[in-house]
């Protein structure tokens, strides 16, 4: 029975609620590239308005996180928790502004038909937000693997990218007409690079958390593969309270990801 | 065409983790229809994790994370071997096996009656004085057993200072409550006397507050001041370790900071041992700590891998109060 239960109940809310703000920014990203295949400007326009709430909670948590180091002097992994949720809360953030940022892409290209059916984009969107909800079911799982598997995730997200990049700009030496919907389209592409980025950012702080270890395991997967010694993470001191102190009931579902959508994009989009 | 986005259900991979916590009670009902088809063709393929897994089931009772001691290159000044001590039939230490790095703070944490001061008072034989005391094993310093036959336990009190709990100043003046012991030692010249004392008052940062009061009684000076005169005392007959049972847990919070600073001041010439029950004075204070629990020494390491990633789970329970 833990004698610091208050302070337990403000860790497990700053973390539910960091939760809340990842699949808020998620689903933000989500509806900002659906709103670019449909050209939905009704649904570009949410996304937009919709992202103060997002800098709301960013400003909230960070404000919470502070107090908790002041008032608590939290130690080890609670230490760990409180210290990494003022890094990936930002990283959340700048998720949900890149997924403005799309939103507003739509906006620009509104009437124009694309002058080829968008097949690589929405491959880039799916696996960027796919690494976005990966990084937060590591989060609540404790998963160092699947952690592990979003910092390996961004090498396809960086190649897809250059490749994506290489042809917009041969479109666009072919048919100077095409510069403007093609620079747009690059800035995309840019935007979801940068997602996956934060993911990455939000995995290696997680791995902080589980094992104490800060590592740069985009480098390192991108190097020679990872070579995680695997005992870090057995027998962690820290494991056997977890279920309790974050007032865990192992009868009850855990959190899983938001809706996403029913059919594959490439349904509607041709094929490349 | 309805929607675009297939991302596939986020199932745990590894479903024996536990979850770092249930759902939030405001997170809206994620609607519970998966996605029926699982992206396939539409992402790059990944290779499964198989790099790492965590345990089923982490059960770790007294369990330690296999990471060595992260071992600074440590200049043991005071080492113990296999210590054992009794009071009595109850053993109080349990064959610790401690380096106090020299010219380091080393902090001493650990819940009321742990062993952590009988530890202490150890390494200057300071129990030796307690009836029904037996010990086992060795304490050496700079590689010589104290408790060896023919070992001069005065002489070594000298070189193992100690300030206590609360300040202790001798009814007499500040200026003889340092030159106690210097004169004990011989020191006559009152010239050289007044020097050493200056000297004392200033390393414990309270020669500013007293030089104009050096025959004012020890006794009127305020606590934190009496601590730190009791430190200046300790320092006068020139000894190489300081020990110090709980110094500052008298003290107000301004008092106790300057005590802090001081320590930091002095482990430049002094190897300091500080038994504290303030978990934030260890961690601001000390560059490495040790944890006793029950009589043992459960972990003894860099203040900065206690503090924020411990090796064993007891540790960890304890800086998290989570027990103790």
């Amino acid at each position: 029975m833990s004698i610091r239960r208050t302070f337990e109940e403000q860790l497990s809310e700053l973390q539910s609620d960091m939760l809340r703000l990842g699949r808020f920014v998620e689903e933000a990203l989500g509806k900002s590239l659906d709103a670019l295949v449909r050209q939905d400007l009704q649904l570009a326009k949410q996304v937009v308005e919709e992202d103060d709430f997002a800098d709301d909670m960013n400003f909230g948590l960070q404000a919470r996180a502070m107090q908790l180091l002041a008032l608590q002097q939290p130690m080890a992994r609670d230490l760990r928790i409180i210290g990494s949720s003022l890094r990936i809360v930002i990283d959340l953030e700048r998720i949900g502004d890149h997924a403005v940022d799309i939103a507003k892409v739509v906006r620009s290209l509104a009437g124009q038909s694309f002058f080829k059916p968008l097949v690589d984009i929405p491959r880039l969107g799916t696996l960027a937000r796919k690494m976005v909800a990966d990084s937060l079911q590591a989060f609540v799982n404790r998963d160092m693997a699947l952690a592990v598997q979003v910092a390996r995730d961004d090498d396809a997200v960086d190649e897809l990218c250059d490749n994506l990049q290489r042809e917009l700009m041969d479109k666009m030496r072919d048919d100077p007409t095409l510069v403007e919907q093609a620079t747009r389209l690059l800035l995309v592409a840019r935007m979801l690079e940068r997602v996956a980025d934060h993911a990455t950012n939000i995995v290696e702080q997680i791995y902080y958390v589980e094992t104490g270890e800060m590592r740069p395991l985009a480098r390192e997967e991108h190097g020679h593969g990872l070579a995680l010694a695997p005992d870090a993470l057995e027998h962690h001191p820290s494991d056997h309270h977890n279920t309790e102190s974050m007032g865990a009931d192992p009868d009850l579902p855990i959190i899983t990801a938001p809706p996403l959508g029913h059919s594959s994009w490439h349904n509607g989009s041709g094929s490349s | 065409m309805s929607s675009f986005m297939t991302i596939g259900t986020l199932e745990p991979k590894n479903k024996g983790a536990k979850p770092i916590m249930q759902t939030a009670q405001n997170l809206e009902a994620a609607p519970t229809a998966a996605p029926s088809e699982a992206p396939t063709g539409t992402t790059a393929p990944v290779p499964s994790p198989t790099i790492l897994s965590r345990p089923a089931s982490a059960s770790v009772e007294n369990g330690r994370k296999p990471r060595t001691e992260s071992q600074m290159n440590i200049t043991a000044k005071v080492e113990t071997r296999d210590l054992n001590l009794f009071y009595g039939p109850k053993q109080a230490l349990k064959s610790i096996n401690a380096q106090v790095a020299a010219n380091a703070i080393t902090a001493l944490i650990g819940p009321s009656g742990c062993g952590k001061s009988t530890f202490l008072r150890c390494l200057n034989r300071m129990n030796d004085l307690i009836d029904n005391v037996k010990i086992k094993g060795d304490v050496t310093l700079d590689g010589e057993n104290i408790y060896a036959r023919g070992v001069d336990v005065v002489a070594l009190r000298q070189r193992v200072g100690m300030v206590f709990q609360k300040p202790n100043p001798f009814p007499m003046s500040i200026f003889d409550n340092i030159a106690y012991g210097p004169r004990l030692q011989g020191i006559k010249h009152k010239q050289e006397l007044r020097d050493l004392v200056e000297k004392c008052l200033h390393q414990a940062a309270l020669w500013d507050e007293v030089k104009d009061d050096l025959k004012k009684s020890a006794l009127a000076l305020s606590g934190g001041q009496q601590q730190r005169l009791c430190i200046a005392r300790a320092l006068a007959t020139k000894p190489e370790v300081l020990l110090m049972d709980e110094p500052a847990s008298a003290l107000d919070p301004i008092s106790t900071l300057k005590i802090e600073e001081l320590m930091r001041e002095l482990k430049q010439q002094y190897t300091i041992v500080i038994v504290t029950h303030n978990m934030q004075q260890a961690a601001r204070v000390s560059d490495r700590t040790g944890f006793f629990l029950l009589g043992e020494l459960i972990e003894m390491d860099q203040s900065s891998q206690i503090f924020t990633d411990p090796c064993d789970k007891r540790t960890e329970d304890y800086i998290t109060g989570r027990f103790g």
